[in-house]
């Protein structure tokens, strides 16, 4: 009986393709095969109860699961709370966990009357459960099935009822990008605003303190605003970002001039695939080739000039995550600067400008806007980029613009608290706050950029 | 009126003629500095391929011993009957140890016999119990065994700890070994050790250099302490920077002195040297023994016996003497085990094969043990969650937006959304994962599907969506209204319209940006990092909801460990990884090339 329940999904699918065949055949046999006198093709008549069948099988599935799981737990925690009213709340969720552990034959931390007791009302409810999350779902698919069979008749309008139930279908699938949103904007604010109702809503210490321990200073639940001062944190990501951009950004913008303006069609059709692959290259690879060539190979230059650098430096880190932005730069900016029309060109030169002059003088002015969008997403990227400094820059914070020294980024400590040992519901509150952090400046940063492209687009079009 | 004559002269004077060289060499500026980042980028992407192929190379072979290892009956099988797996594993543990053990007796302490347990992997004797259980009828016989190299005899066997090179030698020997101990004494008829002391030499003056400079360092802090104590103003900062001086004066006429010792041993070298382990190790072998030498005169040598031999003197050719110039102290093979892996070369038990065993088995803690076939799988079924759930959702909702949607707020709003979603750090996905997701589906399936690529996949197909989107509007877009108009005049709905015409002639474009999105999917690492999906998983996972790795996790993993075999199994799973980036796009273009119509 136990495993039955599982295959109430396929049951339901399967009953919905074969009321698509009754609901069909039926539908030919209402016009005795004369399909010209049916409002709707045969097929739809079918489709309308298919879609009836799993809708209604699959919801009640899901929703008998969830719910029932939850009403079980709610009535034997009420019944446990009955027979012992001295049990605090966490001893209550051990004897129900106990319970199920017996009921269901493994072991448990300890057995007493109690628990046994629950524990048969735990198998009771579960089997009653499981024949509900059969039975239910199926009988009802089954009925509207059967419902939806009576109403075939030559004028129901079944394809306009499917179409309506696919184009909901539709509207939900689109809706998932917003729930994706809304999902991640309510995760992070839920346990950013806990983070700071911990530490008595010093925000301020949060954005301007200068000492970075999160974890040392938790006690009782309660955090040290001291200790939770964001400012190495993101002086590090920073100084990463702009070391960065200052490799992507000229690599980047000179790349996609050459090959705009100066390429042969031979060159371009070489080039821009090279810069494709490095754009598709995973960026835990990067990190690799960051920790493995670039840091020590920026270490030993920087010796051979009797300077000391960190293993971990900034500038090993920052000059890998440049790398890997320059095709990001280039393509965006290609793109714009194809994008600034001919006759602006055919007029420079016709006043007798080189090329060079046209690109100076013209066409650069004139992508302006674009190529600093193209910028600022480099930017956001650059800040939201993880697996190259988790396994390339510092862990420590560290305040300090020296590149030779080892900083850390947010996003290395999101992954280290998240990651690390410490208990879940520790770490988690300044991992969200910092995850919300990095959320809200992309965002600003994406919003600003794509506002002034689309802007720009508008222009030439 | 203007004088055309005057006019021309402005552009055909030789001012005119620099100027137009000027403005033409910064055009030529202009394409050579374009020239150049585009050469930045190619140089970068040869040079970071060029170290993941190349530190990879070390992970293509693998290296056997040979050798025939007893299987009695009375220890695999004391009672008889069927074999037991337990009995089995035990004693083929205690039989390769024993046989390694019989081949080299004279591995005596403790320390030696650690050493020559290292020699073969743990995994071996696992290997053998299991071919056992397969074969009983091998039981009572000596089965000829190929032992798996520990990761430090392969890695020795490859070169990567030094290669013992022969020094040519023309001169007979006399060895003499002492009766109760290991010490052996070496006369030759001629120096040999030139090469050997000129090695010695530069780690002499390169101590004495490091010395000088600590040196130096403590001199500084003598100097600014005495700036210090002429301006300082009171007894007690004056006491204080007296003290220090004093210390560092000491620690500095110390330093000096050890310098110069070593300065002076640099010039007596050649007469007298002392090898300690952070000098090239020189090991003598002659009469099926192996003498390391610790201490080397011009015609005569101290050293201490590793294989034993017997007081001989031998002829030129008969005796060898090897050096090794990486020093023991920087590499994880000791001299002792040097001799054991030669003289197992000697032995022809040493074969090399191509590495199966990382294209098929799971993670391990061992690194010769360790492959990426585990992780592949589970990259193979968190993909296929991926697709099945961005696939139908993507499409359907780029149909919606771009065929369905009315011209309003809530359609401008979702649009924007997509554009943002986009561009969110990876990582963000990653917090969504483990703060809705995880708990969502450990809800819904009642159980704890931490690491289970299901989870990674929902996780990795919200993330791709929006790249599937843009991609799948763009393609939808690209079908001419002409079609649609079409269909519509004959009769079909909205739906069918859609479904029916515009879906099948927008699906190599749609196709082609799923796949783009699942191998950005197939490379992410954060998010997974995130969810908790880094766990140690030695098992193949069977299905969607069994604990998995993925390649990009396996790369973490195993980037962080400090075995130095681990770091060329990076890099080989890093090739794995590429090869299958490079599949996915090769296909996203032949789908783009073969499929792609344009109107």
């Amino acid at each position: 009986m136990a495993a039955i329940a599982g295959f109430t999904p396929y049951l339901v699918m399967l009953l919905g393709v074969v009321f698509f065949f009754i609901a069909k055949g039926r539908a030919v046999s209402t016009v005795d095969g004369k399909l010209s006198a049916l409002h709707s093709r045969p097929s739809f008549h079918g489709l309308l109860s298919l879609l009836w069948v799993f809708l209604v099988g699959l919801i009640l599935y899901f929703v008998i699961l969830i719910v029932g799981r939850a009403a079980i737990d709610a009535s034997l925690l009420s019944e446990i709370a009955i027979v012992d009213p001295s049990l605090r709340d966490i001893e209550m969720d051990l004897a129900l966990s106990d319970a199920k552990s017996i009921a269901e034959g493994n072991v448990a931390s300890r057995t007493d009357e109690l628990r046994e007791a629950i524990a048969d009302r735990f198998a009771n409810l579960t089997n009653l459960h499981r024949l509900a999350l059969f039975f239910v779902p199926l009988l009802a698919a089954a009925g509207v099935g059967l419902w939806q069979l009576f109403k075939v008749t030559p004028e129901w309008r079944a394809r306009n009822r499917a179409e309506t139930i696919l184009r909901g279908i539709l509207f939900t699938c689109a809706a998932i990008a917003i729930l994706t949103t809304i999902g991640i904007v309510l995760s992070l604010i839920f346990e950013t605003l806990l983070f700071f109702n911990n530490m008595d809503w010093r925000i301020d210490k949060f954005l301007f303190g200068t000492n970075w321990t999160p974890l040392a200073g938790v006690s009782d639940g309660k955090i040290d605003p001291e200790r939770v001062g964001a400012v190495p944190l993101f002086v590090g990501t920073l100084l990463i970002t702009l070391i960065a951009m200052l490799v992507a950004v000229p690599i980047g913008l000179f790349a996609a001039i050459y090959l705009s303006d100066f390429a042969s069609p031979q060159f371009r059709a070489w080039a821009k695939p090279m810069l494709e692959i490095l754009a598709g290259i995973p960026t835990v690879v990067y990190g690799f080739f960051a920790a493995v060539t670039m840091a020590p190979f920026i270490r030993d230059l920087g010796e051979s000039f009797g300077l000391s650098v960190a293993s971990e430096s900034a500038l090993a880190a920052g000059v890998v995550m440049g790398i890997m932005i320059i095709p990001f730069i280039s393509s965006l900016s290609d793109d714009v600067i194809n994008a600034v029309p001919q006759s602006l060109r055919d007029g420079s030169y016709g006043l007798g400008a080189t090329r060079a002059e046209t690109i100076r003088q013209v066409v650069l002015p004139a992508a302006l806007p674009g190529i600093v969008s193209a910028v600022l997403l480099g930017i956001s990227r650059a800040v939201g980029e993880t697996m190259i400094v988790v396994m390339a820059a510092g862990q420590g914070a560290n305040l300090t613009v020296n590149p030779l020294e080892a900083v850390t980024t947010v996003t290395v400590q999101i992954v280290m608290l998240i990651t690390g040992d410490t208990e879940a519901a520790t770490a988690a509150g300044p991992a969200f706050t910092l995850g919300f952090t990095l959320f809200c400046v992309t965002l600003g940063l994406n919003i600003f950029a794509l506002r002034t492209v689309r802007k720009y687009r508008e222009l030439y079009d | 009126m203007v004088d055309l004559t005057e006019l021309s002269a402005k552009h055909t004077s030789a001012e005119a003629a620099s100027r137009v060289r000027k403005r033409n060499a910064s055009q030529v500026r202009l394409k050579l500095t374009g020239l150049f980042a585009i050469g930045l980028a190619g140089l970068a992407l040869v040079a970071l391929l060029w170290t993941v192929v190349g530190s990879a190379m070390g992970t293509v072979t693998e290296h056997y011993v040979t050798i025939s290892v007893p299987v009695p009956a009375e220890d695999f099988n004391p009672e008889g009957g069927e074999l037991d797996s337990v009995t089995v594993g035990r004693a083929a543990q205690a039989a390769v140890r024993d046989r390694m053990r019989t081949i080299f007796d004279f591995a005596d302490t403790r320390a030696e016999q650690r050493e020559l347990a290292d020699i073969v992997s743990s995994g071996a004797a696992f290997e053998l119990a299991d071919t056992i259980l397969e074969n009983p009828e091998l039981v009572g016989q000596d089965v000829e065994f190929s032992l798996v190299a520990s990761d430090v005899a392969d890695l020795y066997y490859k070169g990567f700890y030094g290669r013992l090179t022969d020094v040519p030698t023309s001169t007979s020997v006399r060895v003499e070994i002492a009766e109760d101990s290991d010490e052996a004494s070496i006369f030759l008829q001629q120096n040999v050790f030139r090469e050997v002391v000129d090695a010695v030499k530069i780690e002499l003056q390169r101590r004495a250099d490091r010395a000088r400079d600590a040196a130096q360092l403590q001199d500084n802090g003598v100097r600014a302490f005495e700036r210090r104590l002429e301006t300082a103003s009171n007894e007690e900062e004056r006491a204080e920077f007296q003290t220090e001086i004093t210390s560092r004066t000491t620690e500095r006429d110390r330093l000096i002195g050890i310098a110069e010792d070593l300065e002076n041993q640099v010039q007596t070298a050649g007469t007298s040297d002392t090898l300690d382990n952070r000098m090239p190790s020189v090991l003598l072998k002659a009469g099926g023994g192996w003498i390391k030498l610790t201490q080397i005169q011009q015609q005569t040598a101290q050293g201490t016996v590793i294989e034993p031999l017997e007081t001989a003197e031998f002829q030129a050719g008969e005796w060898q003497m090897l050096v090794n110039t990486t020093p023991e102290v920087s590499r994880k093979v000791s001299d002792f085990q040097t001799v054991i892996l030669e003289d197992l070369a000697d032995m022809d038990t040493v074969t090399s094969q191509f590495n199966w065993r990382f294209l098929s088995a799971g993670d391990s803690r061992e690194p010769e043990l360790a492959g990426i076939w585990g992780a592949a799988v589970g990259s193979f079924w968190t993909m296929i969650v991926t697709f099945l759930l961005a696939f139908p959702i993507g499409s359907l909702a780029a149909m919606y937006l771009e065929e369905f949607a009315p011209k309003n707020a809530i359609t401008d709003f979702v649009e924007v959304n997509i554009n943002n979603l986009a561009a969110v750090p990876s990582i963000v996905f990653g917090l969504l994962g483990l703060a809705v997701i995880l708990p969502l589906m450990n809800a819904l399936g009642n159980d704890d599907f931490r690491s289970a690529p299901l989870i990674g996949g929902t996780v990795l197909a919200l993330m791709t969506l929006p790249t599937i989107i843009i991609a799948s509007r763009a393609a939808i877009r690209a079908v001419p209204p002409s079609i649609r108009d079409a269909a519509l005049g004959v009769g079909a709905s909205k739906l069918q319209t859609s479904f029916h015409h515009v879906l099948p002639l927008a699906m190599p474009g749609i196709l082609t940006g799923t796949i783009i999105g699942m191998a950005q999917a197939l490379g992410e690492t954060a998010p997974l990092l995130m969810i908790g999906m880094v766990a140690f998983i030695v098992d193949i996972p069977q299905g969607v909801t069994d604990s998995a790795s993925v390649i990009p996790v396996q790369i973490f993993r195993w980037s962080d460990l400090p075995e130095r075999a681990f770091s060329s199994r990076t890099s080989a799973a890093i090739c794995v990884l590429l090869i299958f980036l490079v599949i996915m796009n090769a296909l996203a273009v032949f789908l783009r090339k073969r499929f792609e119509r344009r109107w």
